[in-house]
């Protein structure tokens, strides 16, 4: 029980979490000497803020662009790789670049795409005659526009373990839709392979909204939660709170909502989702 | 032929890998086929082209007299049991059995999710197909387990409903891909049985692969020995064991093997063998060699030498209760001798004991160079008296 892997577990796990807790019904400021008890005081404080509430729907809203998303391009790009014929090799690299990069680099190089006068989104708009905008700066489009950069950073990741999930399907099964008269690709698709990707998915979809929760680079570095709040995230307010205004006590709060959220989410989709994947 | 199914010159290509060489096969209507071979020698590309799932590169295929080669499976009338049993392992064994009849007898709105059962029409056919799964699901005595899923049940289990899927459809030919191959020895040899049944009950040709001898002996009419992807014989299973037409043959069928001796052909036409002496055929030519090759039950224990006993050292005897393989040493032979003695003999054999080995000319099979059989050209032996039923 109490070997290195637990005492390590205990280290730099349970201990900073118990932390966290500990500091959350605390009024402690980063740095001060003294703290005092203050109870339910800072979570009460968090649901009474506009601005963790925005925050909270703000998260929400991105994971549920992000997610659904990345499922589907992610499923759609592996099965083109995979009944293409030469360059697997080359594509897959292709799509799984923006997961290896840098966020925060990538970041910077999408600000500069989108910039609002010389960005080349803009100017390829303009050059085909279609409206443009400031992405960056319109409370309207700011939180999908992070959305798409959430999309295509975690694209690869999904199409990687759908490719997997792909040559993991016993090559009989699709024999025997044959046989059994499948003879569409789409009955096929639907008889064999979007069930038998069915464990694929669910993890694609937990590992992905583990990540759309967790969004800050971008927004850190791109917009800073504005304008006017209109992409403040979770991850962004604790942030703020606790390393800019210094009031780690209700930034340890926020945490502990965040931390509430992202286990009860992922209980959730593994219990209900794992009953229809697994088939023993 | 015109009621089963009809190979023509079959030839397939993987790459340079030349997996048939032209195969030609005629399978009546009916009948039960066996391609036997061991693994690697064809005879699953040959079960697939036939079902559609290959094409081939050359030659022609049908079925019931009608050209299939530009034919789908879907519309070849043929249900095939895979070696994995190929259930969906997401659907329960109701929902495998009724997808064969779903995707032939709806449209494809109709089996479109959710909706599609109300389209017009739809009610009523799938009422149908459930009443056909039922009534097969209870031939096959899998109907309590139509709730199940297949993770759930156990490989004898999941056979019957790989049976079961194929059933359903009611085809013109049967495709068997080593469907007991998975299965526990035990297990084996009673779904053996049910398979030589549901053959008998249906009546539809059956084409079953298998590397298993022992299936293909008891299950088949005719069974067609492959190798290196050609036919080497197509014929009874009886005439397979005991009247093989190339050495191949006679080496793959039976167990133990059959062993072959290097003989070398006398003046008068007799053949020595490891220091016997056997009537060979007639027309051989003096000076060439032959290969003899005697089954491992072709031996008598001798008393005392003669022109057709082998003398051999015991090396190993395996006691099987009713018989015993003797493994003997012979003299001018590379390989062991193994011989098939009654039990009560062999009991009393042991290593290094000098045995003494009869065997019967009319018992040993004669091979040529290329391993082509040479023929004896007097008649047969009678039936041997102790075999004769219903005299």
């Amino acid at each position: 029980m109490a070997g290195p892997a637990f005492l390590l577990l205990l280290a730099l796990f349970f201990l900073p979490t118990l932390g966290v807790f500990v500091i959350a019904v605390t009024d402690w400021r980063f740095g001060a000497a003294t703290l005092s008890f203050v109870g339910t005081e800072n979570f009460v404080e968090t649901f009474a803020d506009p601005v963790f509430r925005t925050s909270l729907l703000n998260t929400i809203l991105y994971v549920c662009i992000v997610v659904p998303a990345t499922l589907g391009l992610g499923l759609l790009v592996a099965l083109l790789i995979e009944s293409g014929q030469g360059f697997r090799a080359f594509y897959r690299a292709v799509h799984f670049l923006p997961y290896m990069a840098t966020l925060s680099a990538m970041a910077i190089a999408w600000e500069a795409l989108l910039h609002p006068t010389i960005g080349i989104v803009n100017q390829s708009l303009t050059a085909l005659g279609l409206p443009t905008a400031n992405w960056l700066q319109n409370e309207h489009t700011v939180l999908p526009v992070l959305a798409v950069i959430g999309i295509w950073q975690n694209l690869g990741f999904s199409m990687v373990l759908f490719l997997a999930g792909l040559k993991a399907i016993p090559t009989d099964l699709y024999d025997a839709a044959v046989v059994d008269g499948a003879d569409g690709s789409f009955d096929r698709f639907r008889l064999v392979t979007l069930p038998m990707l069915g464990p694929v998915m669910m993890f694609v979809v937990i590992v992905t909204a583990l990540r759309a929760f967790e969004v800050f680079d971008t927004v850190k570095i791109l917009t800073q939660g504005g304008p006017a709040k209109s992409s403040e995230v979770l991850l962004h307010t604790l942030y703020v709170e606790s390393f800019e205004f210094l009031r780690t006590g209700y930034g340890a709060a926020v945490t502990v909502v965040f931390l509430f959220i992202v286990v009860t989410l992922t209980l959730l989709q593994a219990r209900i989702i794992d009953r229809r994947v697994h088939y023993t | 032929m015109s009621g089963g199914v009809s190979v023509k010159d079959v030839e397939k290509r993987f790459g340079d890998a030349v997996v048939l060489r032209g195969v030609s096969l005629d399978i009546a209507e009916g009948e039960f086929l066996t391609l036997l071979g061991p693994s690697g020698c064809g005879k699953s590309t040959l079960l697939r082209v036939v079902a559609g799932l290959e094409t081939q590169d050359a030659g022609a295929v049908s079925i019931r007299g009608r050209s299939v080669d530009a034919l789908p499976p879907k519309q070849r009338d043929v249900a095939m049991v895979f070696q994995s049993y190929a259930l969906y392992p997401h659907l329960t064994v109701a929902q495998n059995l009724t997808v064969p009849l779903r995707m032939r007898r709806l449209s494809r709105a109709q089996r479109f999710p959710v909706v599609g059962r109300h389209f017009p029409g739809a009610r009523s056919k799938i009422d149908a197909i459930e009443r056909d799964v039922h009534r097969v699901a209870r031939a096959l005595e899998i109907d309590h387990l139509l709730d199940r899923k297949p993770g759930q049940l156990s490989g004898g289990q999941r056979q019957r409903v790989a049976v079961g899927r194929a059933v359903v459809r009611e085809p013109a030919v049967f495709l068997m891909d080593e469907p007991l191959s998975n299965l526990d020895a035990k297990l084996r040899v009673s779904m053996r049985a049910e398979i030589k049944e549901l053959h008998r009950r249906l009546g539809v040709t059956f084409i079953y692969v298998t590397h298993d001898q022992a299936e293909a002996m008891t299950l088949s009419d005719r069974v067609a020995v492959m190798l290196d992807g050609e036919l080497l014989q197509v014929a009874k299973p009886i005439s397979i064991y005991n009247d093989p037409e190339d050495r191949r043959v006679a080496e793959f069928v039976g167990s133990p093997k059959i062993n072959l001796l290097e003989g070398r052909v006398g003046e008068r036409g007799e053949v020595e063998v490891a220091g016997a002496v056997f009537d060979g055929p007639a027309g051989l030519e003096p000076g060439s060699k032959v290969s003899v090759g005697l089954r491992p039950e072709a031996f008598d224990l001798a008393e005392r030498s003669g022109p057709g006993v082998l003398a051999g050292t015991v090396r190993l005897v395996e006691h099987m209760g009713a018989d015993a393989f003797a493994h003997l040493d012979v003299p001018g032979m590379e390989k062991l001798l193994i011989a098939r003695l009654p039990g009560r003999c062999g009991a009393l054999a042991s290593d290094g004991d000098l045995l003494r080995l009869g065997s019967n000319a009319d018992d040993a099979l004669f091979f040529d160079q290329s391993g082509a059989r040479i023929r004896m050209t007097r008649s047969p032996a009678a039936t041997p008296a102790q075999c004769v039923v219903n005299a």
